[in-house]
């Protein structure tokens, strides 16, 4: 075990199963020499050379469509979209085309694809550098989405992902590419995907989060334990299939729900948590579920109170849960 | 409208307020600011003014009655008017127009706190006061605005029980929330089964290993002994097995390179972009294959039943070695692009000499191609490697004088020559069939098609 | 997991090596090969012109041609190391498939939506083919979205250092598309081995090709991405054929990328939900029609004494019995269950 970064542990991920399975490569924008705009590749070109870590032309529609046929050709590509707000252009092949192809081939065949990309903000990286993507992807049958919150997930969920016969969007929290540090163990493990993880037991509220806000509500948790409200904190780590079991069993013990997240809360993906609640376990209910998210304006500002108005914190978590936990 | 008189929320955690003194009573005149009440909560005691002006027509509670905060306690209005009842004014209703514009937007909207009135119960509440029969007006609720939460309505039916312990239980623990008793099959075993048996039992003795002989003292004081390593055993007696084998023959052809030496000149670059070193030894593999196509008899195997032909051509290419030679293979060779034989070879032969080779790729060979010429070697007579019927030799490539055919005159020219041995199995093929085949090869070599 | 009527298939992506279909060709194709490949013409007319019928008298939901385009997908396909190479097709590819060995069953239930259609098991509209144990990948409705991908199997074919070639097939519609430039760039870039065939018919639906594209020929837009650009009359199958074996040849060779735009003929309107009289003159029609690829090839090679009037009538009867049969087949074959619908989503 030593400390590492959750950027680290993705490098890791992807170092080991470069080594493992010849039928791995990474194709991106920048990815190569220069290592990924956020150093997640580094090292890698050196390591394997330009047939296995390939500097794609700057079209992400083609970043991914080629990666589905070199999936459905024998490979297990891992696509790098540069930032999550530039993956729109490839929307198309990502929903029409990689989530669709197993279920419309009638099974012949499937796309064992990886698409990483960093997601939310909190970077000062204004309109187009900061989105969460989320929601509009977790809608969509036939695509995993997942999400690690620290470096030990993040290794381990990435190579499960590039081992799963599917398509998973991978997104990456990049603000806590460097903030988020903890112990990942040497070598081989990997993390199951669609299992969340209870990451802090407690009794009076269950809060429910992922990526970068997992990272935040620990630390809110911790303060809110000093007033003596016992938080169960929940890391979904995949939205899709969502670990509905583990979702229900922590609301069955406190009755009381907050979800944390930051991309819009307008049919974001506290309203699925909140839905599922409602309708499964609405006998448990001892208060009304709560979302804390970004607001409804169509993306983070840059200007630095703007951005802060923005992105839930801390501080706004710690309100909110002792708002939940008084109830 | 008359103008309501609330408990006020005194202070961030204070959700309630006790009634201490009331300063007015019914049908007293109330000017604006004017105080109405004292209240007394656990951190102060302050006097509550009025927020309009008129007659006080209504106190809804008495003096030392605790009010949730929010509450309408009394109601100023115009004589005559009829006070709205108790349950008709929320919190909300009151504060409404100064709170929302202070609401972030990230925040949470709390679920509209509810004046006393009928009792409001969570559905988890509802549940259990319904299944263990409980009278929620007995239980005091620490709640937001006295609400009883669910840990209260727990904690009632616990304190009843450890009431009823000493008379009747009611069995409701064991159906209380999720902290139900657990089946002793629903714990998990510690696995003291199937433990890994050096855990539970000492180790066996270990049999004393033989002294083998030491074979490197030397036995004469004229000669040293190189020790046989296994690779050196295993290439001996294959090559004895070999010759006693087949019956072999070997026919020699001279193969014109310039073509294919023009296209590697050509496309060296691009293949070097592609990560690949581009060597002669593909365009040898691509037209062995090609030959083996179209003479399929070549790809065969001699056994008593019959020449077995083989469907896959599998290419053996021979890597020499400090201490003898290996021979990985190549699968499914008709399979791959000349850029695609390129990396192959790099690879094996990379993998082969650092020793890193899976057994499956020195096994299944269906041919095989050693290129002795890459140690300056002309031509040669190589030995099948079993079960296999053929094995061919190429040797070096180096510029010879030839005569060539220019427009009906023979010209004398220089071209990159090479010559070809293939070793057969005579009881498979006979001289013809081999030279069929050589010919193919040869014209596969000597008209490499663009680009 | 329900079974798709696909024997021979094998595991997810895993293409079988037991296809190496025919030693590569050299330049014509052998007179055998021709009369092959008029038979699968007329297989192919034959089945199409049977699929409108049901439509009209109402017993399939749809129905989308390739009638006019069959001199050029026959060409192709013929070219093609078939079973061995990919085709990653679009919907007008009803002659390619066949001559890549789909059979007519296979694609009436397809038709039908009945249980056991090898393409999706009745989950995708007809025509929209898929047929693993050919190498035939999944067609889907928006235009062009095969190009990148079959970029993408091109790629992985280099990366492993394989030798099939991709063909792939779009409209001159779908080369509007941003999906075709971004497929080409990478194709340049990698000099893949790929043959991307444009089955230019002159209409996107209604849109004629003038409100497509400012270039003459779909072949000029080849030189924005560094690859070869042919412009052959896919009307005729020696043209076509011989385009594309070239263009496969140097594929498989190493030298890249061939755009192919194969000229033809839309003789019917879109689709069987398509009046195309909205947009074409009963002249521009008729002249269309006349341009038909089939009497042609058949004149062609009744010319060089490959065919004769017998051997044209015992091909007519057996393509009739062909596609009675697999109606028959079809119309008898049950509706996939519910629970087809139902999954799987996710593959294991």
């Amino acid at each position: 075990m030593s400390e590492k970064t959750l950027v680290e542990g993705i490098r890791e991920a992807l170092d080991e199963e470069l080594a493992r399975d010849p039928n791995v490569f990474i194709t991106g924008t920048d990815i190569g020499p220069r290592g990924g705009v956020f150093l997640a590749t580094q090292g890698l070109y050196a390591k394997y050379g330009p047939r296995r870590i390939i500097d794609s032309p700057l079209a992400e529609s083609s970043i991914i469509g080629v990666g589905i046929g070199a999936a459905m050709n024998g490979m297990r590509p891992v696509c790098e979209i540069q930032f999550a707000d530039f993956i729109h252009p490839a929307y198309n092949q990502i929903v029409n085309e990689a989530a669709r192809m197993f279920y419309r081939s009638g099974g012949q065949y499937c796309v064992p694809l990886v698409i990483r990309c960093p997601y939310g903000g909190g970077v000062g990286g204004g309109l187009y550098h900061s989105q969460s993507v989320e929601a509009t992807f977790a809608h969509v049958p036939g695509l995993k989405v997942v999400i690690p919150s620290n470096p030990r997930d993040a290794k381990g969920l990435l190579k499960s992902a590039i081992r799963d016969n599917n398509p998973v969007l991978f997104l990456e929290p990049k603000k806590g590419y460097r903030a988020i540090k903890g112990e990942v163990p040497e070598g081989e493990y990997t993390e199951p995907l669609g299992v969340a993880k209870v990451t802090r037991a407690g009794d009076d509220i269950t809060v429910y989060a992922y990526g970068m806000m997992h990272f935040y509500c620990v630390q809110a948790a911790d303060q809110v334990a000093e007033e003596g409200i016992s938080v169960e904190l929940v890391d979904l780590r995949t939205l899709n299939p969502l670990d509905k079991a583990t979702v229900l069993q922590s609301f069955k013990k406190t009755g009381k729900a907050l979800i944390v997240y930051e991309d819009n809360r307008f049919v974001g993906f506290g309203a699925e948590i909140a839905a599922l609640l409602c309708e499964e376990a609405f006998e448990h209910m001892d208060a009304p579920i709560m979302r804390l998210a970004g607001p409804d304006v169509p993306a983070v500002p840059y200007s630095r109170p703007l951005q802060d108005w923005f992105m839930p914190d801390v501080q706004r978590i710690v309100e909110a849960m002792r708002k939940l936990a008084a109830y | 409208m008359g103008t309501p008189v609330i408990m006020p929320q005194l202070g961030e955690s204070v959700v309630e307020g006790k009634i201490g003194k009331w300063l007015k009573k019914v049908g007293d005149e109330v000017k604006l600011y004017e105080p109405i009440f004292e209240v007394e909560t656990d951190k102060v005691t302050t006097e509550v003014t009025a927020s309009g002006e008129g007659t006080l027509l209504k106190l809804y509670f008495d003096e030392g009655d605790t009010v949730q905060a929010g509450a309408l306690v009394a109601y100023i209005g115009q004589p005559g008017e009829t006070p709205p009842e108790a349950s008709s004014i929320s919190v909300h209703d009151a504060h409404s127009a100064g709170e929302a514009s202070k609401t972030q937007p990230a925040e949470v909207q709390p679920a509209p706190q509810r004046g006393r009135g009928p009792t409001r119960l969570s559905p988890v509440v509802a549940r259990i006061a319904a299944e263990y029969n409980v009278d929620v007006s007995q239980i005091q609720g620490t709640g937001e605005g006295g609400r009883i939460t669910k840990r209260d309505i727990l904690a009632y039916i616990e304190s009843r029980s450890q009431v009823d312990e000493r008379g009747e239980t009611r069995g409701a623990e064991s159906r209380v929330g999720s902290e139900a008793e657990l089946a002793p099959w629903e714990y998990p075993s510690t696995g003291e089964l199937f433990k890994p048996s050096e855990e539970t039992a000492p180790p066996a003795p270990t049999q004393p290993t033989p002294r083998a002989p030491d074979a490197s003292r030397p036995t004469s004081p004229t000669t040293d002994v190189v020790p046989l390593s296994s690779m050196r055993r295993a290439i001996a007696e294959h090559m004895v097995r070999s010759v006693q084998t087949s019956p072999h023959a070997t026919t020699v052809w001279e193969v014109d390179c310039s073509q294919i030496s023009a296209h590697r000149e050509a496309n060296k670059a691009a293949f070097e972009r592609d990560g690949a070193h581009l060597t002669f030894l593909p365009y040898f593999i691509v037209a062995t294959v090609q030959a083996l196509k179209r003479h399929p008899r070549v790809n065969s195997s001699w056994e008593e039943r019959g020449i077995v032909l083989h469907r896959t051509i599998n290419i053996g290419v021979a890597v020499s070695l400090p201490d003898g030679l290996i021979v990985p293979v190549i699968h499914n060779a008709d399979a791959l692009s000349l850029l695609g034989l390129a990396q192959a070879i790099h690879d094996l032969a990379e993998r082969a000499r650092s020793g890193r080779l899976r057994p499956n790729e020195v096994q299944g060979g269906t041919f095989t191609i050693t290129n002795h010429g890459g140690f300056g070697s002309l031509f040669a007579t190589p030995i099948i490697h079993q079960p296999q019927c053929a094995i061919l030799g190429i040797g070096k490539i180096e510029k010879r004088p030839v005569v060539v055919d220019a427009g009906g005159t023979d010209a004398l020219t220089i071209r990159p020559m090479a010559y070809l041995s293939l070793s057969f199995d005579h009881r498979v093929l006979d001289g013809a069939d081999a030279d069929h085949f050589m010919a193919t090869l040869k014209w596969t070599l000597e008209n490499w098609h663009a680009p | 997991m329900l079974k798709l009527d696909t024997a021979g298939a094998k595991d997810h992506n895993s293409h079988a090596q037991e296809h190496p279909g025919q030693a590569t060709a050299h330049s014509a194709p052998t007179p055998d090969c021709l009369v092959e490949m008029y038979e699968v013409m007329v297989r192919s007319r034959r089945l199409d012109e049977r699929c409108w019928l049901l439509h009209r008298q109402g017993r399939i939901g749809f129905h989308i041609s390739g009638i006019g385009h069959e001199a050029a997908q026959v060409g192709v396909a013929f070219a093609m190391q078939r079973g061995h190479d990919f085709l990653h097709p679009y919907y007008r590819d009803l002659a390619m498939v066949i001559a890549l060995g789909m059979p007519m069953r296979a694609i009436l239930l397809g038709s039908f939506g009945k249980q056991g259609d090898p393409s999706s098991g009745g989950r995708q509209m007809p025509n929209h083919y898929c047929y693993k144990p050919a190498s035939i990948f999944s067609v889907s409705s928006p235009v062009g979205t095969q190009l990148p991908q079959a970029a993408g199997l091109a790629l992985a074919e280099k990366l492993k250092g394989g030798n099939r070639v991709t063909v792939t097939c779009i409209g001159e519609g779908a080369t509007s598309e941003g999906d075709f430039h971004e497929a080409l760039d990478w194709a340049g870039v990698h000099r893949l081995p790929l043959v991307v065939v444009v089955e230019n018919n002159e209409y996107a639906i209604s849109v004629p090709m003038h409100l497509q594209m400012a270039v003459e020929r779909v072949a000029d837009r080849a030189a924005a991405y560094g690859i070869r650009g042919v412009s052959v009359d896919g009307l005729d199958v020696f043209a076509s054929y011989a385009a594309a074996k070239e263009a496969i040849d140097l594929a498989r060779a190493g030298a890249g990328t061939t755009l192919l735009e194969v000229r033809v003929a839309r003789i019917t309107p879109h689709s069987s939900d398509d009046n195309d009289a909205t947009y074409r003159s009963p002249e521009e029609k008729a002249r269309v029609r006349a341009q038909d690829p089939l009497p042609r090839f058949q004149k062609q090679l009744v010319e060089m004494g490959l065919l004769t009037p017998a051997m044209i009538a015992e091909i007519e009867r057996r393509a009739q019995a062909e596609v009675d049969d697999a109606l028959r087949y079809a119309e008898n074959a049950p509706y996939p269950p519910v629970e087809w619908a139902m999954g799987p989503v996710f593959a294991d």
